[in-house]
């Protein structure tokens, strides 16, 4: 409710261009004239209890960043996109497949695949991370090497078959079989870690659109992975993302990959629920 | 030559005679600044763009030197009046002598 007030006071404040305000802004995202993106949506049933909406960290971004989000040609990490789109046209492995020889056009095969995982996988029985799916087609479907994981490869793979569901409503499924992980990603995302004793919702649930360090903290949603990050000129993956904020809890983190982060990616993606995938979006 | 490097360039199809269009150009480069070591030790020679011109039929439209500071995968905007149909032709010069470029046709309509 504290929130609500405070945007209002921000929309007050878009008269006085010369007020930088934290807060989220009323802006609207539309990709290349086309694409209308839904930055703001009431919050998932299992957050009832904590937070009225989930906001993009695309509010949180300043107006020159968030412009370039919203035509291709602007947003660099379209470039990434681009190779990944060779690297699926590229026969790779012992069978002498690429990624078109089984799922075709991607633009047909891949749409909206990312707004649904990570999600249950019957035949392996556990959570299934889009980087999980891609490296088994490596190695089982062509017989090729697995790519590191949140490596540059897999990441620029992840944007073009995220790029192919944007505009759509992010809709993991958290019950089912699902289920045990998505509770232990649950438990991860309030512990605290570190010497500076922080858990995610410390900062992404308690303080966001409050200022940290010299940015702005965002609710932490994952609508927008992988991300084109201005400060390294790379494609962030959400793994990659985790490791850097339990890294500045000044704690030992867990690994890109981990089960542990499997199942806050499965977590943090339900928190984002209703919210229009984006990638690869556009932040600092 | 440097690897991954591709031009792109945004141009309106078409334009009123005498008008400003907007020409966005982008090369995905890494930009080697020259003072970075390989894991032996070795300085990486230096690979930048150090040049970027852009002409229409022939006439100099922008013609920039740029320095180590730039960041990779350059990219430029600018203004540019087209007086009659033809063509922009964008060329990009890197250090190790490579040089890329991609044209454009604007017609009048």
């Amino acid at each position: 409710m504290k929130f609500k007030a405070m945007t209002a006071i921000a929309a007050l404040a878009v008269s006085m261009p010369a007020l930088a305000f934290a807060d989220a802004d009323d802006d609207t995202l539309v990709v290349n004239g086309e694409i209308e993106m839904i930055t703001k949506a009431a919050a998932p049933a299992h957050l009832a209890d904590t937070l009225d909406e989930v906001i993009s960290g695309w509010h949180m971004r300043s107006d020159e960043t968030q412009i370039m989000q919203a035509d291709d040609f602007d947003n660099p990490g379209m470039i990434f996109v681009e190779q990944a789109m060779d690297d699926w046209n590229t026969v790779n492995g012992e069978k002498g497949k690429s990624c078109a020889s089984c799922h075709g056009d991607v633009e047909e095969s891949m749409t909206g695949v990312r707004a649904v995982y990570p999600k249950w996988n019957d035949s392996k029985e556990t959570v299934y991370t889009m980087e999980m799916q891609i490296n088994d087609c490596l190695t089982d479907g062509m017989g090729a090497e697995a790519w590191k994981k949140s490596g540059a490869k897999m990441a620029r793979m992840e944007a073009l078959i995220s790029v192919q569901s944007r505009g759509m409503p992010m809709n993991v499924a958290i019950d089912g079989p699902a289920e045990a992980t998505w509770e232990l990603g649950k438990e991860l995302y309030y512990t605290r870690t570190g010497q500076l004793d922080l858990s995610c919702a410390s900062c992404h649930e308690e303080n966001y659109g409050n200022h940290i360090r010299s940015d702005h903290l965002s609710q932490g949603q994952t609508n927008g992975f992988p991300v084109y990050r201005l400060k390294n000129a790379k494609l962030t993956t959400a793994h990659g993302r985790f490791k850097g904020c339990v890294r500045d809890t000044r704690a030992e983190t867990y690994k890109p990959g981990s089960d542990e982060f499997i199942a806050l990616e499965l977590y943090v993606a339900s928190r984002g629920n209703g919210l229009s995938v984006e990638a690869p979006s556009v932040r600092n | 030559m440097a690897s991954g490097v591709k031009p792109r360039v945004k141009v309106p199809k078409t334009a009123a005679a005498g008008e400003a269009i907007v020409i966005k150009t982008l090369i995905s480069h890494k930009m080697e600044s020259g003072q970075r070591k390989d894991k032996q030790g070795n300085v990486i020679p230096r690979s930048i763009i150090n040049r970027f011109t852009c002409e229409f039929n022939g006439k100099s439209v922008v013609d920039v030197k740029l320095e180590a500071a730039i960041s990779t995968n350059p990219y430029f905007e600018f203004e540019a009046t087209v007086p009659e149909a033809g063509e922009f032709k964008f060329t990009w010069y890197d250090d190790d002598g490579s040089v890329y470029d991609t044209a454009k046709k604007v017609a009048i309509g």
